[in-house]
């Protein structure tokens, strides 16, 4: 049987269309995705992210173990609370998972990952974990609410009572504890807003104020069309065990410096990075009508050139973007394969929407 | 629950059949179709003209979610599709069997539409599929 979140009830209330993601039972939609899309886009949206694994890491040795497991360096990480976007790579510099870690204290670090990748995470981290005399505690009492759009911090505000000028003062990438909320100003739709930790028991409570305050319940659906116009990269379609970040436009995520810094995937990368790197992340966006799906081929010159990775069709621009690995830098115009036929498309650079802009028409 | 209208023909793979006063035949998908896709982005339709077998792929609807093939219920010759569909492609979540037609077809052989399952048929066939 499915895994079932603290909302579970909230959403059958709400008419959720539920399907299972990564044994988990959640909801698509709460009756149109492109409705949703656009909410967030235009206004403020939740969304129910309880099933992604939260682990806490404590121990005196954990920044130096952390310095060690993860391809970006937590050493960037100097004030309490702030977050940092990183891969956590196998020996071949392959990608084990994408997480977000928070510094909390010196002894402790929050880790957030995939909902799909938990048991291997879990158990990698913790292999490497004994060494440093790290012990890693999964967070399965925590609910996680993401509540985003242009309208959402204000909702959120609304709802704390003293704590809000302390939360209206965070940065984009910080979080702070407000009681028993952790508030983190992340995302993953490329809109303002934050992410919420919160005990599973006020989870549903909480909830249903925020949509008394006007948010809107927004499935998994919508989240998948908001990251990728946002040219964010999915677990498990735009990079996974087989690829390393530097070929999954994360290359920016790798930090090189200092030198001396020896995480696990390092010798790998840096192999990679000599032969040369030969396939590179790409946007596309198809100049007819049609969608964009994963595993379409992409042809420029006439000759394979890679395929797609991630694609849909954008709600915002009205048209089909996707992410694709090439076999080359490449620029201009292509063509995909569409059940059997080629049809144009275009090169660019993500992100394809930012705070409900378009990116891509001066490109 | 979908809905099932009494007075059109189905198939199992989701299209509905309305016969025409002409003789003709409207095709379009169902409810329960248009329910599972979620919302629709894009319908490639086929070329007028063009001649159909029975079960043959004849369009393709395409949701945020996933592309789907279309079958025609029937065999027969394709005399006009519904053009709203290239600007309006939601108008198949909005209204299945009316605005939200595909194709009208001339049907080559018209007692095929005798093996058509009938509403009922239609609504048990689903109603084992959420089982």
């Amino acid at each position: 049987m499915s895994k079932r979140t603290p909302l579970y009830d909230a959403h059958l209330a709400l008419g959720a269309k539920m399907v299972d993601f990564g044994g988990w039972d959640m909801p698509l939609h709460y009756g149109s995705q492109i409705e949703e899309h656009h909410i967030v886009r235009r206004a403020s949206g939740m969304f129910d992210v309880s099933h992604m694994t939260i682990a806490d890491l404590e121990g005196a040795r954990v920044r130096e173990f952390l310095r060690y497991l993860l391809a970006n360096n937590v050493d960037k990480l100097t004030v309490p609370g702030k977050a940092l976007y990183t891969c956590i790579l196998n020996e071949r510099g392959g990608v084990i998972d994408d997480l977000i870690v928070y510094f909390m204290s010196e002894q402790w670090f929050r880790l957030v990952v995939n909902a799909a990748t938990r048991d291997k995470d879990l158990a990698w981290i913790t292999r490497h974990a004994d060494a440093f005399g790290v012990t890693v505690k999964e967070r399965d009492d925590l609910a996680m609410i993401a509540v985003q759009g242009p309208a959402a911090c204000d909702a959120v505000h609304g709802l704390l009572g003293d704590a809000a000028p302390r939360i209206a003062a965070l940065a984009p990438f910080h979080a702070v504890m407000a009681g028993e909320l952790f508030v983190a100003r992340t995302g993953y739709t490329g809109e303002d807003g934050y992410e919420i930790m919160l005990p599973a028991v006020q989870a549903a409570g909480f909830w249903q104020r925020l949509q008394a305050a006007g948010v809107k319940p927004i499935g998994l659906g919508a989240r998948d069309t908001l990251r990728l116009e946002a040219g964010m990269n999915l677990y498990g379609a735009d990079m996974d065990e087989n690829t390393t970040p530097l070929e999954s436009g994360l290359g920016w995520t790798v930090a090189w410096e200092p030198a001396a810094r020896d995480f696990v995937g390092r010798a790998a990368l840096e192999a990679q990075r000599a032969r040369g790197i030969t396939l590179t992340q790409v946007g596309l966006v198809l100049n007819d009508k049609g969608v964009l799906r994963n595993h379409q081929q992409v042809f420029i010159g006439g000759e394979t050139a890679g395929e797609i990775t991630s694609g849909s069709f954008s709600p915002t621009l009205g048209i089909a973007i996707a992410l694709a690995r090439l076999s080359r830098e490449a620029q201009g115009e292509c063509e995909i394969e569409i059940r059997g036929k080629r049809v144009a498309a275009r090169i660019v650079k993500p992100p394809f929407v930012r705070h409900g802009k378009s990116c891509i028409e001066s490109q | 629950m979908s809905k099932v209208p009494a007075n059109l023909k189905y198939i199992k793979s989701h299209e509905w059949v309305e016969p025409q006063a002409d003789g003709t035949v409207k095709i379009g998908i169902t409810d329960h179709a248009q329910d599972l896709l979620g919302d629709m982005v894009y319908v490639d339709l086929p070329q007028p003209g063009r001649v159909l077998k029975a079960g043959q792929e004849c369009a393709v609807v395409e949701s945020v979610k996933a592309a789907s093939d279309v079958y025609s219920p029937i065999a027969g010759e394709v005399i006009a599709v519904n053009e709203a569909l290239a600007a309006s492609p939601e108008l198949v979540n909005k209204d299945p069997y009316g605005e939200g037609w595909i194709m009208r077809l001339k049907p080559a052989n018209p007692v095929e539409l005798d093996n058509l399952l009938d509403a009922d048929g239609y609504a048990a066939l689903i109603a084992a599929e959420a089982h």
